[in-house]
């Protein structure tokens, strides 16, 4: 359960989530501080942790589109913040998957501001709206990596698996 | 059943007879390459190893590339730490396919990958940059990953839990009018196919105006197929492929030409006539709203910016200097030029193109991602409007999320730069 803290439309790109130039700062423990940094609000809100870990942001189709950035993933999930998108854009889910940021697919979720979500197997519950929605599996050949809580730990057992070099 | 290109490398690469789409699979990477991103790379190739008793080292040296173009020179010390780290990792093991910032070598990694020779036709490449799918324009599988699944890549030299993505066949046909070419082409099918019609899948390219465009040309396509989402784009190998490798790339074994089976199973097929197809403009801040330049002609722009792994290569550079001699850059438009690479930047000013920029009053800038992404140079002021060749026009994109980029083709850049409003390059305006 949590609450959505912020809601977006479509075509969110990495731009907006982790502008370009702060793109020389890459390590996950500095990137939390640019996270949406044009969206001046809501990032002061997060720096003054105004928003509390497991708010939820909700978007649209394709969440995450353009540059190949984790710094991207890394912001969000620096947080402890969760997406829920229509629809996410296909390296942005990968880098999120790989870093363990938490990710929903629900083609046809609406919720506002404010809305309390829960999260059941296979459905969205807007407890605020009293609506379901269905959600879309993350693709399968990524859930023994999201098994293994990302993919740092499963690339690590796959070399300790393999002869030394 | 029929296999299409990719789901051929992918076969071949993951050592199955043969693939289907979302089939999963382990394949060997032929060429890891990164950028300035190189530095989250190691910092996460380290925790990978963290507690293994293990060395940190990459699998294969010689297969991986490290290009310097996103912040050259560096702006500030933060990326100058990052380069000096990343230059410190290449010498320690010993990484030969390292372009530092140099006028010889130096360049766009889109750029030097192809111009040097690191990609070959039926090759799967993988680059933590998302215009990774430019490769495909040399009949490779490539595609873009971020910095921890390069270093999963760097540390096992396979690409973990692969699903093989379906494929969507662009046939493309018809003879391109006067002053519109491959960008004029790639942005109208974004447009058709908007910026998720791709998401997980192949933009798999055909037709006579593919086979009779230049390597240069299918760069562009490709480059910017991600704008659609796509995993990569591609175009199968053929003799104007294995004319770029021998002339252009000085490669000697061009590896093998892949072409899809008759019978290949797509998902879908998109058909475009370019002989109708006039000048197509993205206008902001998505690159799938584009609109035909008559749409939008007389816009004012402070700014104009040609080059970029999209299009900052000799033909684009030629064809915005034809346009611009005898003329001027107009007064209140900035116009920025960046050439691809250093090679481009040496056969520009053989060729007189670099001197007819600099009298018709634009700035030349140094080979690199310059501009496009607003890191470095070139950033627009509050309510300024951008006319850029880049690939991408995203709120915020040129430095400032308060002004406006569109997209466009070279020419159409040149044109409107002479005028100081977006300008269609056929005339009559």
């Amino acid at each position: 359960m949590g609450k959505v803290v912020l809601k977006l439309g479509k075509d969110i790109s990495t731009d907006d989530i982790y502008p370009g130039r702060f793109m020389a700062t890459v390590l996950p423990t500095e990137t939390p501080q640019y996270c949406f940094f044009d969206r001046t609000e809501f990032n002061q809100k997060l720096k003054s942790k105004g928003i509390e870990p497991g708010g939820i942001i909700v978007a649209d189709e394709n969440f995450g589109c353009g540059s190949s950035r984790e710094q991207a993933a890394s912001t969000i999930r620096g947080h402890g913040l969760i997406v829920v998108a229509r629809g996410i854009a296909r390296i942005f889910m990968q880098n999120a998957i790989n870093l363990g940021l938490n990710l929903v697919v629900c083609p046809t979720l609406e919720a506002q501001e404010g809305d309390e979500l829960v999260f059941e197997s296979g459905e969205v519950i807007n407890k605020t709206s009293g609506r379901k929605f269905a959600t879309e599996p993350l693709p399968p050949a990524r859930q023994e990596i999201i098994d293994a809580g990302g993919l740092i730990p499963y690339t690590r057992r796959k070399l300790l698996e393999s002869p030394p070099r | 059943m029929g296999m299409t290109v990719v789901e051929k490398i992918l076969a071949n690469a993951s050592g199955a007879k043969s693939v289907k789409a979302s089939d999963v699979v382990e394949p060997r990477v032929d060429l890891a390459m990164s950028h300035e991103n190189a530095a989250l790379v190691i910092n996460q190739l380290n925790e990978i190893f963290q507690g293994t008793n293990r060395e940190p080292k990459p699998w294969d040296p010689g297969r991986i590339a490290i290009i310097f173009d996103h912040r050259v020179p560096a702006e500030g010390p933060k990326t100058a730490s990052n380069q000096k780290l990343i230059r410190g990792f290449v010498a320690r093991h010993g990484i030969t396919r390292f372009h530092d910032i140099r006028g010889d070598r130096g360049g766009i990694c889109h750029q030097i990958l192809p111009e040097w020779g690191y990609v070959l036709p039926g090759q799967v490449i993988v680059g933590t940059d998302s215009h990774t799918t430019s490769h495909g324009a040399l009949g490779a599988f490539s595609f873009g990953v971020g910095a921890t699944e390069m270093a999963s890549i760097w540390t096992l030299g396979v690409a973990l839990n692969i699903e093989v993505p379906p494929t969507i066949k662009a046939a493309v046909n018809g003879k391109f009018s006067r002053h519109v070419g491959p960008k004029d082409l790639i942005l109208h099918l974004i447009g058709r196919l908007t910026a998720k019609g791709a998401n997980f899948r192949v933009l798999e390219f055909h037709g006579e105006t593919i086979r009779n465009m230049s390597t240069s040309g299918r760069l562009v396509i490709c480059n910017m197929s991600v704008e659609a989402g796509a995993t990569s784009g591609i175009v199968p190998a053929d003799s104007e492929t294995e004319r770029y490798l021998r002339e252009e790339a000085g490669v000697t074994d061009f590896g093998e030409r892949v072409s899809p089976d008759a019978d290949a199973v797509y998902e879908s097929v998109v058909e475009i006539d370019v002989s109708g197809l006039g000048p197509q403009i993205a206008c902001p801040h998505t690159v799938d709203n584009v609109k035909p330049v008559e749409a939008i002609a007389g816009t004012p722009i402070q700014q104009v910016v040609i080059g970029s792994c999209t299009n900052g290569r000799l033909d684009d550079l030629e064809a915005a200097a034809a346009i611009l001699r005898g003329h001027k850059v107009a007064s209140g438009t900035r116009m920025l030029v960046f050439p691809a690479s250093g090679r481009i930047y040496a056969q520009a000013l053989e060729r007189g193109y670099v001197a007819e920029f600099v009298r018709a009053g634009a700035v030349v800038m140094n080979p690199g991602c310059g501009p496009c992404l607003g890191v470095h140079q070139g950033a627009l002021g509050d309510e300024e409007v951008a006319l850029a060749t880049t690939n991408r026009n995203f709120k915020g994109r040129m430095g400032n999320p308060k002004s406006e980029v569109y997209l466009c083709s070279p020419a159409v850049a040149a044109a409107s730069a002479v005028t100081g409003v977006i300008t269609d390059p056929r005339g009559g305006n």
